[in-house]
């Protein structure tokens, strides 16, 4: 039996659908629009979810729902296909460099995202 | 001070080996600039490697053996006057005058005339068909003259003498060598070693005499070879000669202007190269060293050349005697000898390995106090970078001799401790020491950096494999890692998971994680996995599991720039295109409004694609049949061709016809690297094939195979694996050549960083794929079968699924809405990429035939 999770991810005031669980291929990312934000979501082998800022600090381009999952020690992470730099998922700090080429600090925002239908799937957890 | 002081004239007679290192010795000293440097050589063309001379036999050009890099005399402002020998010196004077009748004078003169070989002075010895060893001259007439010989005879069973004879078996010739000594190589190896020696050399079909000496060159009425009289009575047919029965110092110059030299020939020097006279020096072959030695070898010459270069510095230093420890490979038998061969210390011991059935003979010479004084070693010289040293240091041996002959798997114990002191490289003199010294103090991290550091391993090469093992210690100690596993996922090296994908025959990344790996994986060792499955022929490397693996141009079948969007780049073959080919393109990249470039590799790319506009534009391509060009994988990009014979006047074969050939038979192939490639014509070399991964070019008779060339950061030049190849052979070589590439290379290694990596380099690449020595031709044949049979369009495949269709979506809640950050001003014509701050326009996804460029 197929059930259709929805993806959703929470914009500060509410949930919004965003994608179908099935669209997110294990190990790597899709982009979605979210009231002009541009957002990377992740769905890892073990089926946990993460939203990140798209934007790359580093080269300046949306770019990070491309990258390549995998983990550093504990730390699931993302590796941008720009320039390599490795984000951790859970917090969105890069943990190659601390600082951004335009000053600011290299950290990603992170969207609370879970995964819907009869038991919602959180950040964090496994669906 | 602001003294104006002249220039001071140095004038190097010859350039040989000898002379260039002198050069590049002299301009490395303080106060170079204060010399004005002047050549005069006897020879047409500039230094070249004698030491490599025979290799000019298997096509090595004059041009490759050259030692003179392009530029370098400019630079140091140093005139060479090629073919303009020096015929006198006048000392009191301080002059030289030439065979064209030029007067130069000098401060300083430095003779390295070298020597020239002894032709023992039998009747005939003159005769038409006789030849000597020694010049790129005289190897043009030994191939001229045998073109129409049947047997050649080699007098002389030394070092040449055998390379002489394995150049005239390779041309076809019934070959013998006649040595007057009773065994071969009479002054490395003892006469077990000779022994040996002489039964593999015959096993080739080269027959040897020993103990024989040359009594007459019997000729034809007109004046032709014919035979050989010997001294045991016997006379041997032949109708060429080739003496190689050892050399002698050129010292003429000195003896004419009263120099002393020596009884037996050579100029006197001190330690410091400098002959009686405090103008004049004489370096290498020319010269009876302090120590009252002629050297006939290149490192003691190189080691003389750098002493008088500092000598002129006036910078200390000396020449006081050289090891003539001599490691080589005769018609493909290795051969070594090193210390004292012979034993000669009184009380010596022998410690004697001898295996007749494989063909291995081992004599270590053991001092009274247990050090090692010398040895010899034929059929494995395995163990000459570590017993080489050990024998030039003089310590007594902290394990027992019979340690260090017997094969591995019978002596126990580790590896051999080298003392400090041990010269690991000869030819540039460098200690262990000195290596221990680069890595720890210098912070060199790598043999490459220690090389470029200490020049260890850049002359001959032979101690390059030890001076890997010392670095890797030390990098050791100093508590460096040297980690060779791929990333913190796997401690194995790439080709480690090559073996381990194809014996165990995995398909899936979470099983090689399961089973040979920890954690997640990441953005190093996924991508190197999906390559190794694609080498492997596991599919279209967008399904099930794989399609996570890949990076985001192979996820994507296009290439990433620097704003987030796709280049897009068709196969075309060869470089051979038609006119409607271009239209096609031409319209696709006018309808998309795409940046349109011609690459190096004869291609045209189309820039400014966003992710949605890649399957319509692949669907246009691809029903006008054109196919993916891998632009974006680490696989086989271009074989680029000269037009070759079919147009040009000077091409002598069809190198469009064949590029096209090799480009569709090896498009798709999953590599460590990417892989280019080249086609000339002919030996003008418009393709550049020497700079590419493999490169072919056209001789008269067939195709010559250049491999691990690069242009690029570090580029490199090709090496000659093969020569006059027919077309079958090539192309079998090449997929040889291919495969254990990608089967041993490390992640992202080039094939030139590989091949100078590879143990044994090139004489042991052509071994693997020519002579199939490791016996694993027959499945390399395979595994390229399997590719060859396996190979599908990946953009045609993409485009008929529409599961794989469905990625290519810029926002998977918004397909088809264009990246509002990815903005384009108009440039010469074309778009470019927005800078920040720029205000650019969005290309729409389909866009109408006239996308507005404005270029105001």
């Amino acid at each position: 039996m197929t059930v259709d999770v929805k993806v959703e991810i929470h914009d500060g005031s509410r949930w919004q659908h965003v994608c179908s669980y099935d669209d997110l291929i294990p190990g790597r990312g899709v982009a979605v629009l979210l009231d002009g934000d541009q957002v990377a979501v992740f769905r890892d082998r073990a089926g946990t979810l993460y939203a990140v800022d798209n934007r790359d600090p580093f080269s300046g381009t949306y770019v990070l729902s491309r990258g390549i999952l995998g983990s550093r020690g504990d730390t699931p992470t993302v590796a941008s296909p720009m320039y390599k730099q490795v984000f951790d998922l859970r917090d969105g700090r890069c943990l190659d460099e601390e600082t951004a080429p335009d000053g600011g600090r290299a950290v990603l925002r992170v969207w609370p995202v879970r995964g819907s239908q009869h038991a919602p799937v959180e950040a964090g957890s496994r669906a | 001070m602001t003294t104006h002081h002249r220039p001071k004239d140095v004038i190097l007679v010859g350039h040989g080996m000898v002379g260039q290192r002198f050069l590049e010795a002299l301009v490395e000293q303080p106060g170079a600039a204060d010399w004005r440097v002047t050549v005069l050589a006897e020879e047409p063309r500039p230094a070249y490697d004698r030491v490599q001379l025979t290799s000019w036999f298997s096509g090595r050009t004059a041009e490759e053996l050259s030692l003179c890099p392009p530029g370098f005399l400019a630079e140091h402002g140093i005139e060479l006057r090629l073919g303009d020998p020096v015929a006198a010196v006048d000392r009191a004077a301080r002059t030289v005058t030439t065979r064209a009748g030029h007067t130069l004078s000098y401060d300083a003169l430095v003779l390295a005339t070298g020597s020239y070989p002894f032709v023992p002075p039998v009747p005939g010895h003159d005769a038409d068909g006789c030849h000597v060893y020694r010049t790129i001259e005289d190897l043009e007439a030994i191939r001229a003259g045998a073109e129409g010989a049947r047997v050649g005879a080699v007098v002389g069973g030394g070092l040449l003498g055998l390379e002489a004879a394995g150049a005239l078996r390779a041309m076809g010739l019934d070959t013998h060598v006649v040595e007057f000594a009773p065994r071969l190589m009479a002054l490395q190896i003892d006469e077990g070693g000779g022994a040996l020696l002489r039964r593999k050399i015959e096993e080739l079909g080269v027959t040897v005499h020993t103990g024989a000496g040359t009594q007459r060159v019997e000729t034809t009425a007109d004046g032709r070879v014919r035979a050989m009289a010997l001294s045991d009575g016997r006379e041997l047919a032949a109708d060429l000669v080739v003496f190689s029965a050892g050399i002698r110092p050129r010292d003429q110059l000195a003896r004419d202007c009263g120099l002393p030299v020596g009884e037996r020939g050579g100029i006197v020097v001190d330690e410091h190269c400098r002959t009686e006279d405090p103008h004049v020096w004489a370096v290498g072959e020319c010269a009876l060293a302090a120590d009252g030695r002629v050297y006939g070898l290149v490192a003691p010459g190189y080691a003389m050349a750098e002493t008088a270069a500092r000598a002129l510095a006036g910078l200390p230093g000396g020449f006081t005697g050289a090891d003539t420890s001599t490691k080589l490979k005769l018609l493909g038998v290795d051969v070594a000898s090193f210390g004292d061969p012979h034993g000669t210390a009184e009380g010596a011991l022998e410690v004697l390995y001898s295996d007749s059935r494989s063909g291995v003979y081992k004599k270590l010479v053991i001092g009274r106090d247990g050090a090692l004084l010398g040895g010899v070693l034929v059929g494995d010289t395995e163990a000459y970078g570590v017993l080489r040293p050990l024998a030039i240091g003089g310590k007594p041996l902290q394990v027992a001799p019979e340690q260090l002959v017997l094969p591995a798997g019978f002596a126990p114990g580790g590896p051999v401790a080298l003392p400090d002191d041990a010269v690991v490289c000869s030819c540039h003199n460098v200690s262990k020491a000195a290596i221990r010294s680069a890595v720890a103090d210098q912070g060199c991290g790598s043999v490459a950096e220690v090389k470029k550091c200490t020049k260890a391993g850049t002359g001959c090469g032979s101690c390059v494999k030890l001076l890997g093992t010392i670095v890797t210690e030390e990098l050791e100690a100093a508590g460096v890692s040297v980690d060779t596993g791929l990333c913190e996922h796997f401690a194995h090296t790439r080709s480690e998971l090559y073996e381990i994908v194809r014996f165990k025959g995995l398909t899936s990344f979470s099983e090689l994680l399961a089973r040979h790996g920890t954690g997640e994986g990441c953005d190093v060792c996924k991508p190197a996995v999906a390559s190794i499955f694609a080498s492997l022929g596991n599919g279209h490397i967008l399904d099930g599991e794989q399609a996570a693996l890949q990076d985001t141009n192979d996820h994507f079948l296009a290439n990433l720039q620097r704003n987030g969007s796709y280049s897009v780049v068709p196969r075309i073959p060869g470089g051979e295109i038609t006119p409607e080919g271009l239209i096609t393109i031409g319209e696709i990249a006018r309808d998309y409004g795409l940046y349109t470039k011609i690459t190096g590799g004869q291609r045209i790319d189309l820039f400014g694609a966003s992710v949605d506009q890649l399957p319509p534009i692949w669907q246009r391509l691809v029903d006008a049949g054109f196919e993916s060009g891998h632009a974006y994988g680490k696989s086989l990009r271009t074989v680029k061709s000269c037009v070759g014979e079919t147009w040009c006047r000077y091409g002598v074969q069809d190198s469009v016809g064949l590029a096209i050939e090799l480009e569709l038979r090896y498009r798709g192939l999953r590599s460590p690297h990417k892989l280019k490639s080249a086609v000339s014509g002919c030996a003008r070399e418009c393709a550049e094939a020497q700079s590419k991964d493999f490169g072919i070019i056209a001789t008269s008779t067939g195709w010559n195979l250049h491999v691990g060339g690069n242009g690029g950061m570090t580029p490199r030049h090709a090496d000659l694996l093969a020569a006059d190849l027919d077309r079958e052979t090539l192309i079998r070589t090449i997929d040889r050549f291919l495969m254990f590439y990608i089967r041993t290379a490390d992640r992202l290694e080039r094939t030139a960083a590989w091949l100078e990596r590879l143990d044994g380099g090139l004489e042991h690449l052509r071994a693997v794929v020519l002579d199939d020595s490791l016996g694993i031709c027959a499945e390399l044949d395979e595994l390229m079968d399997r590719h060859i049979g396996s190979y599908q369009d990946e953009w045609a495949a993409t485009l008929a699924d529409p599961d794989r269709l469905r990625r290519f979506a810029s926002f998977v809640n918004a397909p088809g809405t264009p990246d509002p950050a990815v903005t384009f001003v108009p440039e010469r014509g074309q778009i470019r990429p927005a800078r920040p701050g720029e205000d650019g326009h969005l290309l729409t996804l389909v866009s109408g035939p006239r996308l507005e460029v404005r270029t105001a």
